[in-house]
This record gives structure tokens, C-alpha cells and sequence, in this order.
């Protein structure tokens, strides 16, 4: 393992004790409202101050990460799930449905995801609780999120099946379901595990998005994108530094992944 | 050295904004946070083509938006009858429209029978349609007329106010304006420029032909933090609408450019969905139904933290539909809603709720929750709706928050019926308590908590419906108070309505724009937009 793959695991293995440790850093609570304490600066009792409700900013903030950062995996799992069968079944069917498949990848990707989500989020019930509306945000989330990698497995499946060992493999006489198994999927593992690390922070950024429009994560509960809605106000970022924590937050989560995500410089196996 | 550097940045600021406004002819440039849907001058629904009419049409009076008092404008006078069913102008003379054609009684004419055919139906004549008739017009010459109606109407001249004059003969037909401003061109999603009208009848003090400004740039633009950033580097002359943080912010940097407008006449309010039709559980419609309900709920909310924490104290606390700004009809002998969660649930406890373990049942024992829809992407009603749900949670009703995109939410609060209860806002536009009148008819389509009655379906609707009515035609004005005062009363008693909170209207205007009389009513930089002049003009005459 690499300095840069351990740098990132170790940021990741913070981050998810920050999220799984979330009750006992900020016993408070993130909905806590110290109405007397509103846009409070950081003191010993709000380590990050207080927003706009006199909610505490360290407790939010570590509550949204454990919204993030579980959920978020969750989702890239799905839709790298998806994008495996979908880009290998397209792969391997006959030359022509294999065309039609990738056509439906590229209509899928070409429909726009946020307006598909905003016409899901408005068809859902109302009376869900926040948790339920957040998992129901994230599962769209890998549901949709699929057909881009769907299209770089297919290509990896392709150019395996074309590969001079699958070439000779086949001229030994080995049936298509073995060649798959033994050869072909083994060699997608990789592609995939990239896929899934490169997905995440999108689905993190996505949601952000969301919840920037104000349909991601509802109140009271925390996400990092509803934290970052609440920097629209950049005149007062350099006087009051501590807001920038869930930015830093976001940054540091998407760079710890692809850290842990890279193979550059590893030698191969 | 510290004093010096301090004078000196605004200095190189306003410098800066000045060079920003380039000599030559003048241009006022603002934005608009929409395209104008419609350059139909009767047909007009949104603040967008609001505006592009009061700059290109000319009205016969004009409510002073500072004084609230009419005052001429085509008509150089007028006269309501005694009885209050007519009025009699006395048009200026020598007034052209935009395209050249003079201006007369006939073009007045004309433009109420379109605006109060009953076929046509035109948005601009909603306030004149009468269910006993079209009004009769006598034109007595080309500067004098008449208009009678079959029945009082109550403030009768200041309907005026709202109802464009259109000519009767000009080729260009609705094209051709009696506004300061011509339309010249239109580029959807990107600008509207207007230009002066060279037939423009107005003049000021020293007898310059009006209006200062030759021309107008309306920016299109819905991103608020960009058209705040185009102000501060003097590209625009105003913002019509701040938020709190926004007005804040700008004034950190230039007090002289935040104006506080005072109290506007918008209200911020919640309500529940009382509608038979809608597919609510049985329990959950006797809730919406119960005026001790609402009234707990009401009773439950902290007013003064949602003005405090949410408005920055740039707002009251919810009176009911009439905003304190909305005198003479504001009902001054209403408190705002106290805060009294134990009344509350003394109130709650004489209908059968019960409070066990934190959580509020009702009889038949279920609790308490519902959900609260409101549109996605406004900060001060996310806001509103959580100090809201702390609020409830202090007497055990939990609720559900629920931001909508505000095409869903309007297709649920109009059509499906389907939401528990909604946040929303009303942008008063209008002075008079008519402006209201869809709201509170129990036959109305937008009377929002239980719409389309045929009958009122409660005493208390049918004395609001007799209330508006009657109010409508009364032409004795302390009698008509009297009346406004009566329904305000109903209305805090029964709360089909919780009013929350009436903002202050919060605008920008820059140090170089001379004459800016800014008013808490729309238009509110722009209603006196013919005497609005670039700083740097030395012949403008200042108005006194």
C-alpha cells in the first residue's frame, strides 16, 4: 500500500469515527435550538459556534457526516452493482442487443438526473420521517447514478473478451461460462472498485446538491449538503473561518477517497 | 492614518460605482427575477410584467405610495359621486401616446368596456366586473367623462390606480404607451431595454420634459447573490427586495444604499387543509377542523423568536391578514398572538387531546403529527418551520417538514388537495382589502384551506363571506373599516389562518440614483420612476 493510499484511509477511518461517534462528540443533539445563542462565535460549550438557530455547528456538522458518509457508500455500492450487470450483460449478448443496451445507457444518461429526482422526491408521500426521506434520496440517487460506469465496464469487459489470453484460452478449448468466470471477471474486479470509490464522493456532492435546492436531507436533520447551503454568505467567511468546516469536511472526504481509491505507484501483483 | 484609510474606501468605492454608470445618455438598470409572462397590459399576474407595464402605460391617478394619497396623472381631476356608484374625470389635454395619436375620453373609454367585458374577462378589470353589470360610460367631450356603476363600490377612485389606458385608434393598437418608457426590446432570459417616450406628457418643476432617465436596462435575474454582487460594483441602481442576511450584508459595507422600507404589507403565514374533498384520515380532517386546535397551535408558536432569529428583527410578529403597514383597514385593538403553550393545552384538553409521555392523542389516541409542506429553496421559511417544529414539540404534536418545488406545491395546495398543512407567503400587492377578496370568499378557488364552497360550510365562513361583501359596496369609509376590523376579528378567533410574521420591505438603492423615494408598496423604488435621475445629471431638480 502506498503513503497516498494510507494517508487516505487513515482521513476515512477519522471521518467514519466522527460520523459513528457522532452522540458521544456532540451529546446536545443537532436539532438542540439555544435560542438565546444564535450565530454564536466557537466557545469551550459550541466548539464551532452556533447557526442561525442557535443550533450547535459541531454537532451538525458531525451528524451530517454520519449522513454522508454512510449513505453515500451505500448508494455508489448500488449503482456499481447495477452498472457490473448491465455493462457486462451488454457486453456479452449478441452484437446487436449489445447496441441497443448502450443506446439505453446513453438516453439514461442524457435524462436530466436532477429534475428526475425533484419529479420522484414531489411523487413520494409527505408524512415520511426524515431518515426514511433520506434513504428514499440516496437509493434514487444509486438507482439513477449507474449508466456512466455501466458504459466503462462494458468497454473493460470488451477488451478483455479481445485480449490475446482470452484469445488463447478460447483455443484451448475453454466454454464462454468459464472463460467469464475464471478470466474475464476477475480482471473487471479493479475497474469496478474504481467505479465505486469514484462514486461516492459524487453521490456526497449530488446530495450537497440536493440539499443546496433544498430537497435532499429536510430539517432538522444535517447533511453535508444542507451545511453547505448555509455558505451562500461569503462576505463573512474570513471573519468567521469556523463555517467553512463542512466545506473542509466535504474536501477532505473526496480526496481521502480517491486516495485510498488510486493505485498510482503500487507495482503490480 | 486609520481615519484617513477608512474615509478613503467608500471614497474609491463610490468612485468606482460612479465609473461603473457611464456619462452620455442615461440608463436606470435593475433586474427582474423573471421573464415578464405577458406584455398584455390587462392580462398581466406577475411582479415581471407588472413592472414593464408601470413603466410603459400611463393610469389616470396614482396612489403616492409615501403618502398613500391619489394623486393625478391623466386625469388632471375627478370627482366620485355622493352615492359612490360613479366617478367624473377631467383628462389633461394635449397628451400623446407613445406613437404620436392624441390622447381622449374615448381611449379611457374604451379601455374599461374591454377591461370589464365579461367575455373577455381581462386580469386588469377584475376589481370593476360587477355581477349587476358592465359600467355605463357617457363621454361628455374629449377630455371629460363619466363612469357609473349599477351599485357602490368602495374606493372607487383608487381603482384607477391599477387599470392601464389603452388608445382606441392607434395603429400600434396595445403597443402604443402613455408611460414614461417605450418597450424596445425583449430578449427572453436575457434583458428588456426601454427607452425614453418622446411624447411623454409629464414635467417637473422647471418645466424638463420627464422622465430623467433615457433609458431603462431590466437585467433578467433569478440568482440573488449575483444581482447583490452587480449592485455592489455599481452596475445596477436598485434592489427591490432584500432578504434579511442580504440587506445586512450591504449594510456593513454602505448604510447609505440599505434601505428599511418599514413594515410591508406581506404576511407570512401556516394553515391546515380543511377541504371535505381532500383524501386526509377522518381523525387527522376533525383536527384541521377544530378551532380549539388551530387556536393551540396558533398559541404554541413563538412569533418573537421567528422575528428575532428568522427576520433579524426586521419584521412583526403575525397580526392576522392585514399587515400593521395596511392602515386605516389594520385592526390596531388585536395583539398579536400571545405565546401560551399551557393555554394551549388547556385549550387542547377541553376537546379530548391528552398529552401522555411527551406525546400529544387525541381521543381516539392518535397522536399528533403531521406534515408541513413549504417551497424548497427559501431559507426563511426552512427556518420558520423548524423553530415551528421545537415549538409544537413543547406540547407533543410532532411534525414532519417537507420542502416542495413550488410547481408541487402549488398543484398540491390547489388542485390535489393533498398536504396536511402549508407555509407560505402573501405578497400584498395592493392597499385595499378587495385585494383579498379571493382569499376570503368561501366560494373562491384560492379561499386556500378549504376552496370552492358552494354554500359556507361554517357560520363563521358565511359571516366573513357577508363581511368582504358588504365592505365591498360600502361607501362610507369608517363604516367599511368597521367592517375590515370585524372580519380581522373573526379571523384571529377562528385561525384558519396562523399568521406568523409581516417582514419589513428591505431594498438596495444606490448613492447614484437622485429622487429615489423608496415605499414599502410595489412598485417600490419604480413608482415614481419618471423623476428618478443619475446623480452626476446637473439639471435635475431635486424633489423638495
Amino acid at each position: 500500500m502506498t503513503a497516498a493510499r494510507k494517508l487516505g484511509c487513515a482521513g476515512l477511518g477519522l471521518l467514519y469515527a466522527a460520523g459513528l461517534l457522532a452522540d458521544l462528540i456532540a451529546p446536545g443533539g443537532y436539532a438542540a435550538q439555544d435560542r438565546d445563542h444564535p450565530s454564536a462565535r466557537p466557545t469551550p460549550a459550541h466548539w464551532l459556534g452556533t447557526d442561525e438557530l442557535g443550533r450547535d455547528r459541531l454537532a451538525r456538522l458531525v451528524h451530517g457526516t454520519r449522513v454522508s458518509l454512510f449513505l453515500a457508500p451505500a448508494a455508489a455500492a448500488i449503482a456499481t452493482a447495477l452498472a457490473a450487470v448491465a455493462g457486462f450483460a451488454s457486453a456479452v449478448v449478441a452484437r446487436r442487443a449489445g447496441q441497443v443496451l448502450t443506446l439505453a445507457f446513453d438516453v439514461l444518461l442524457s435524462l436530466p438526473l436532477l429534475f428526475l429526482l425533484i419529479t420522484l422526491r414531489a411523487a413520494l408521500p409527505l408524512q415520511v420521517p426524515p431518515w426514511t426521506s433520506l434513504l428514499i434520496t440516496f437509493t434514487l440517487l444509486g438507482l439513477l447514478g449507474w449508466p456512466s460506469s455501466a458504459r466503462i465496464v462494458r468497454a473493460a469487459v470488451l477488451s478483455s473478451r479481445d485480449s490475446n489470453y482470452a484469445l488463447q484460452a478460447r483455443a484451448a478449448g475453454l466454454v464462454h461460462s468459464r472463460l467469464f468466470a475464471v478470466h474475464l471477471l476477475p480482471h473487471l474486479r479493479p475497474v469496478l472498485a474504481a467505479q465505486f470509490l469514484l462514486l461516492i464522493p459524487v453521490f456526497i456532492l449530488g446530495e450537497a446538491n440536493l440539499g443546496i435546492l433544498g430537497l435532499g436531507v429536510v430539517e432538522p436533520l444535517p447533511s453535508w449538503g444542507s451545511l453547505l447551503a448555509e455558505l451562500h454568505n461569503l462576505d463573512t467567511l474570513p471573519s468567521e473561518p469556523w463555517r467553512t468546516a463542512p466545506a473542509l469536511a466535504l474536501l477532505s472526504a473526496v480526496l481521502c477517497f480517491h486516495l485510498a481509491g488510486s493505485r498510482h505507484g503500487e507495482s503490480p501483483a | 492614518m486609520t481615519a484617513c484609510r477608512h474615509t478613503a474606501i467608500p471614497a474609491i468605492l463610490l468612485l468606482a460605482a460612479a465609473a461603473a454608470i457611464p456619462a452620455g445618455p442615461s440608463e436606470l438598470r435593475f433586474c427582474l427575477r423573471s421573464d415578464p409572462r405577458s406584455f398584455d397590459p390587462l392580462n398581466v399576474a406577475d411582479e415581471s410584467s407588472e413592472t414593464v407595464r408601470y413603466l410603459t402605460h400611463g393610469f389616470l391617478v396614482r396612489m403616492n405610495r409615501r403618502t398613500l394619497k391619489l394623486e393625478p396623472s391623466l386625469a388632471e381631476s375627478w370627482r366620485v359621486s355622493s352615492d359612490g356608484r360613479g366617478v367624473r374625470f377631467r383628462l389633461r389635454s394635449g397628451v400623446k401616446f407613445s406613437d404620436g395619436a392624441p390622447f381622449t375620453s374615448a381611449d379611457v373609454a374604451r379601455t374599461i368596456s374591454r377591461a370589464t367585458d365579461p367575455a373577455l374577462k381581462p386580469q386588469a378589470g377584475d376589481a370593476l366586473r360587477r355581477d349587476e353589470g358592465a359600467p355605463r360610460i357617457t363621454v361628455h367631450n374629449a377630455q371629460e367623462l363619466t363612469v357609473a356603476f349599477a351599485a357602490p363600490i368602495a374606493g372607487l377612485d383608487y381603482l384607477f390606480d391599477e387599470l392601464p389606458i389603452l388608445s382606441a385608434h392607434s395603429p400600434l393598437k396595445d403597443g402604443a404607451g402613455l408611460g414614461p418608457f417605450v418597450l424596445a426590446e425583449y430578449r427572453a432570459g436575457s434583458h428588456l431595454n426601454l427607452t425614453r417616450n418622446p411624447y411623454y406628457w409629464a414635467r417637473d418643476a422647471k418645466g424638463a420634459a420627464l422622465p430623467y432617465f433615457d433609458r431603462v436596462r431590466i437585467d433578467i435575474q433569478q440568482n440573488r447573490e449575483i444581482e447583490m454582487a452587480r449592485f455592489r460594483r455599481g452596475e445596477l441602481h436598485f434592489i427591490s427586495a432584500l432578504d434579511v442576511e442580504n440587506f445586512d450584508r450591504l449594510a456593513a459595507v454602505s448604510a447609505a444604499s440599505a434601505r428599511d422600507g418599514g413594515l410591508s404589507l406581506e404576511s407570512e403565514m401556516l394553515w391546515f387543509n380543511q377541504a371535505a374533498s381532500a383524501r386526509l384520515p377522518v381523525h387527522k380532517l376533525a383536527w384541521f377542523r377544530s378551532t380549539a386546535f388551530r387556536r393551540a397551535i396558533s398559541d404554541s408558536i413563538r412569533r418573537d423568536d421567528i422575528v428575532r432569529l428568522v427576520y433579524k428583527g426586521r419584521a412583526a410578529p403575525g397580526y392576522g391578514p392585514f399587515s400593521p403597514a395596511a392602515r386605516p383597514w389594520f385592526n390596531a385593538s388585536l395583539k398579536a398572538a400571545p405565546y401560551d403553550p399551557q393555554g394551549a393545552l388547556q385549550r387542547l384538553a377541553a376537546e379530548g387531546f391528552r398529552l401522555q409521555s411527551g406525546v400529544l392523542r387525541d381521543s381516539g389516541g392518535n397522536a399528533v403529527e403531521f406534515s408541513l409542506i413549504t417551497n424548497s429553496g427559501n431559507r426563511n421559511r426552512a427556518r420558520m418551520a423548524s423553530l415551528i417544529e421545537q415549538d409544537l414539540a413543547r406540547i407533543g404534536v410532532k411534525i414532519v417538514i417537507v420542502p416542495l418545488e413550488m410547481p408541487s406545491l402549488l398543484e398540491r395546495i390547489t388542485r390535489t388537495l393533498q398536504y396536511d398543512a402549508c407555509l407560505l407567503g402573501l405578497v400584498g400587492v395592493d392597499l385595499d382589502p378587495n385585494d383579498q377578496m379571493n382569499m376570503w370568499l368561501s366560494s373562491s378557488a384560492t379561499h386556500q384551506w378549504n376552496p370552492r364552497q358552494a354554500t359556507p360550510e361554517t357560520a363563521w365562513e358565511a359571516a366573513i363571506d357577508r363581511l368582504m361583501k358588504a365592505q365591498a359596496v360600502e361607501g362610507n369609509l369608517p363604516k367599511r373599516i368597521r367592517l375590515i376590523h370585524e372580519m380581522q376579528r373573526i379571523v384571529r378567533e377562528q385561525a384558519p389562518m396562523i399568521y406568523l410574521a409581516h417582514p419589513h420591505a428591505l431594498l438596495a438603492v444606490s448613492p447614484q440614483l437622485a429622487n429615489a423615494e423608496p415605499a414599502a408598496f410595489r412598485p417600490r423604488v419604480l413608482w415614481n420612476v419618471e423623476r428618478l435621475a443619475p446623480i452626476h445629471q446637473p439639471e435635475v431638480a431635486r424633489v423638495p
